[in-house]
């Protein structure tokens, strides 16, 4: 499936767009962290956890689980939410 | 955990001229970015290199004196979680980590911790190649074996239910977060550790860090609120650092005053009581002379009311013992006369290892500050970086 990754990402994609498989949004971010080492670090904690400022959305619905389930034509969207100056 | 007491080094002349035929590295790690300054032969003159990781918090920069080629950053940014880079070819390029320090997942049900920023960086002994240790905001302690690729957390610190009551909450640390920091391997033994915990107290290990014991004794308090000066829990050391020339001795800017402390004994002797009362003896670095157990330097800040955190007055000004303690002379010559309300954060300070030794500073309002000799004459040389949070020197 197609994931959107933010500017702050980009130097581990250095693309807009990469492609992930999986039957979870857990399994789609284990895909990418395959691919581009250490990415999933940056946006999920060692409990598991969306930081703080990461956002997940899903077909347009934001995601709150890594358990949430997916499909190959679901579109995922990671989003840098406001932080600060 | 005494040690055998070692003789003071002597100055020798053959050992500065050959530090003082070395360049000089400034390393500069600030709130947007990290920076490098390549001094020349007389640190002069200084050469800029970055801004490395534009727009990421960096906490601490450190070279690896072993290979002199190596650095360490602990970086985040706003968005992102913490990580860990390295480079192997000074700054030219970097790689990730690919463990960086994060706390053991919590059972199913549990509330477990996840690591805000790594926050102090510190190499193992000459020895002990590829070896680094981390604190962490919040205080955790991880330990590295191979140069800093993957990280292993200490649980008999970071999961230790006595541990995490001295530590507290987020809201029990310093206001961007509880952190343990000062982190220093004894150069006679890799087991003895000593760490810091802001706050939390001071603690050592025998035995590689897997026990720990409490080092408190003689450290004051804030008054006024009835805190039992036995328990961790109320103690904020700012920064420890063991004199290389005597490494029996330790020197602490602290919460309430600066200490010195002589072992085997175990009880810190509050050294700043003889700081001038106007400025008193409340700051974040400690920087020791590298061959003089007895010299050292503070930059004292204004701790008073509201704790300000500015110069005194003002007035930023280092101030230097010669005696381990017993007198301090104001080193002010060339630092903004006043008008300047900046300071200096714990790790923003170091001293290099010529003759006179070289004292560096980077201040919040980022500016990066030397002196050639030792303190007497203060330079800038650089203006206008963001936030400083750190300053290393090493020699190339």
């Amino acid at each position: 499936m197609k994931v959107l990754i933010p500017s702050a990402l980009r130097s581990y994609t250095g693309k807009s767009e990469a492609e992930a498989s999986g039957v979870t949004l857990a399994a789609v971010l284990a895909d990418l962290d395959r691919q581009y080492p250490g990415i999933r670090f940056r946006m999920i904690d060692e409990q598991d956890r969306i930081r703080r400022h990461i956002r997940i959305f899903v077909n347009g619905d934001q995601v709150r689980e890594l358990s949430q389930p997916l499909s190959a034509r679901d579109e995922v969207i990671i989003v840098q939410a406001l932080s600060g100056g | 955990m005494a040690r055998k007491a070692k003789e003071p080094a002597v100055r020798k002349r053959s050992t500065t001229t050959r530090a003082r035929a070395r360049r000089s590295v400034v390393l500069v790690a600030t709130r947007k970015g990290a920076w490098l300054y390549h001094g020349d032969a007389a640190r002069k003159t200084w050469r800029v290199d970055g801004p490395h990781f534009l727009g990421h918090v960096v906490s601490h920069l450190v070279l690896d004196p072993r290979d002199r080629r190596t650095l360490l950053a602990a970086a985040k940014t706003g968005h992102l979680g913490p990580t860990v880079f390295c480079s192997t070819d000074l700054g030219r390029t970097w790689k990730e980590a690919v463990q960086p320090p994060s706390f053991a997942k919590a059972p199913e049900g549990e509330q477990g911790r996840s690591v805000d920023h790594t926050f102090w960086l510190a190499p193992g002994r000459p020895a002990d190649a590829g070896v680094w240790y981390a604190g962490t905001s919040p205080q955790g302690l991880f330990r590295s074996s191979d140069g800093g690729a993957t990280w292993e957390p200490f649980s008999s610190i970071n999961d230790d239910p006595q541990f995490r009551e001295w530590m507290g909450t987020a809201q029990d640390g310093t206001p961007d977060g509880p952190k343990l920091h000062s982190v220093i391997v004894d150069p006679r033994d890799s087991s003895h550790i000593y760490i810091a915990m802001s706050g939390g107290g001071v603690h050592e290990s025998g035995d590689g860090g897997r026990t720990w014991k409490t080092l408190l004794k003689g450290l004051e308090v804030v008054e006024g609120f009835g805190f039992d000066a036995s328990k961790p829990t109320f103690h904020d050391p700012h920064c420890i650092r063991l004199c290389p020339s005597n490494p029996d001795r330790l020197y602490q800017q602290n919460h309430c005053g600066i200490y010195r402390l002589d072992r085997p004994s175990d009880t810190w002797v509050r050294i700043g009581k003889a700081m001038p009362k106007q400025v008193g003896d409340i700051g974040f670095p400690m920087v020791v002379h590298p061959r003089d157990a007895d010299g050292a330097w503070v930059f004292p800040m204004d701790g008073t009311s509201v704790w300000p955190r500015t110069s005194p007055e003002g007035r930023p000004a280092v101030y230097a013992t010669r005696n381990g303690g017993k007198t301090w002379q104001r080193l002010d010559k060339g630092l903004p006369a006043r008008h300047a309300w900046w300071t200096v954060k714990r790790q923003a300070m170091t001293a290099d290892a010529a003759d006179p030794v070289g004292l560096y500073f980077g201040t919040t309002s980022g500016e990066l500050w030397m002196s050639r000799d030792e303190g007497r004459r203060w330079a800038c040389i650089a203006r206008h970086l963001p936030e400083i949070y750190s300053v290393e020197v090493a020699e190339l």
